[in-house]
């Protein structure tokens, strides 16, 4: 694969302005002497020229009276990072601290620490039963807290979109 | 009106409540925005719904302009999200390089090449015309960089790719750019020369 820049493309990153100091000099030499250097780069300047020079399209006249009119329905949002609930985000760091420490210690107590029949812990892990936490009760509160606060979040994100499509609708 | 106020200036007041000097900013940026949406778009009635849209979002996203970058940066790289969900939708028919049909819908429109015009104007209506038979994609990265005045740099934000990429893709651009010039308006290319 041929990597070497083709003629073209270092003329235009000499038309650019983004050619080095000793490319400059060495393209400017090249045009000077070299026919297909000089043919080429008239060509890409006369290009470069019309590029520059071609005209913006204009909208129609209405263009600018008929957004401000659209936009006197509408008020600025809110920055994206004040709808961002502070409490909502501590909620779920703390639900996912809780799961990962529950693991943890779910997983902690159910090594087989009587392997070499010593432990450097203070307690013997093995005394604790999880199958106790685990139980049916526990289990339904949990489960129940995670429902409330699921329901909590979706009664946010309805509302938030009940605004939304109100405030749309005045348009 | 104008207040001679710089895009900053006008966004900390509209943002502080004067919602009318909004009107300065879309005058500024208007017929950029729309060009923008025309040359992607290639239709003028959807271009002109979208760069209305364009700056309703951008009104209402005001905000959220940080002023890290340009505010036209900022606007662009709304004009080319608002365009690619606009294609998306309409599932447009997206002109191809070599699409002769447009071509002869290009012919088949008043020839602005006219013995007594003048030779630069001749120039840029070809230009003008070059670039309406690119795809939306060269047309869109040619627009930022000649009439949108974006660099390499804001052209990858815009466009949320790498410099470098942009680099490419101008490159390969204008060389699709110079093959339509040479290949439909061979004679207009010899005065290039």
């Amino acid at each position: 694969m041929n990597t070497q820049p083709s003629i073209e493309e270092r003329l235009w990153d000499y038309i650019d302005g983004r050619s080095s100091q000793d490319e400059i000099i060495t393209i400017e030499r090249l045009i000077e002497n070299d026919e297909e250097w000089k043919a080429t780069y008239r060509k890409l300047t006369g290009m470069n020229e019309a590029l520059h020079l071609t005209e913006l399209e204009q909208p129609s006249l209405r263009f600018t009276k008929n957004i401000m009119e659209k936009i006197a329905a509408f008020s600025i949002s809110p920055k994206a990072i004040t709808y961002i609930n502070k409490k909502i985000i501590w909620s779920i760091g703390a639900f996912f601290i809780l799961v990962i420490t529950s693991l943890l210690i779910y997983a902690f107590t159910r090594v087989e620490w009587s392997a070499n029949g010593k432990t450097s812990l203070p307690f013997n892990p093995g005394n604790i039963h999880v199958e106790n936490l685990f139980n049916s009760t526990y289990l339904y509160i949990f489960m129940m807290v995670n429902v409330v606060l699921g329901l909590m979040l979706l009664d946010k994100y309805l509302q938030r979109k009940k605004v939304k499509h109100e405030s749309q609708g005045q348009i | 009106m104008q207040t001679g106020l710089n895009d900053t200036e006008l966004i900390s007041r509209i943002l502080l409540g004067e919602q009318q000097l909004y009107e300065q900013l879309i005058r500024r940026y208007q017929d950029y925005v729309f060009t923008l949406t025309f040359r992607v778009i290639k239709n003028r009635e959807d271009a002109e719904e979208v760069a209305q849209d364009v700056f309703i979002k951008a009104f209402r996203s005001l905000n959220n302009f940080k002023g890290l970058s340009k505010f036209s940066t900022w606007l662009y790289a709304i004009v080319h999200n608002t365009c690619i969900t606009f294609l998306r939708k309409k599932e447009l028919e997206i002109y191809s390089m070599d699409n002769e049909n447009i071509f002869a819908k290009v012919n088949s429109q008043h020839s602005p090449f006219d013995a007594n015009e003048l030779e630069q104007k001749a120039r840029i209506a070809m230009a003008n015309k070059a670039i309406g038979l690119l795809s939306q994609d060269d047309a869109e990265i040619i627009t930022l960089f000649y009439k949108a005045e974006q660099s390499l740099e804001e052209i990858s934000n815009i466009l949320c790719i790498e410099t470098n990429a942009v680099k490419v893709r101008l490159h390969r651009a204008r060389i699709r750019l110079k093959e339509k010039m040479e290949k439909h308006f061979a004679e207009e290319v010899k005065d290039l020369n």
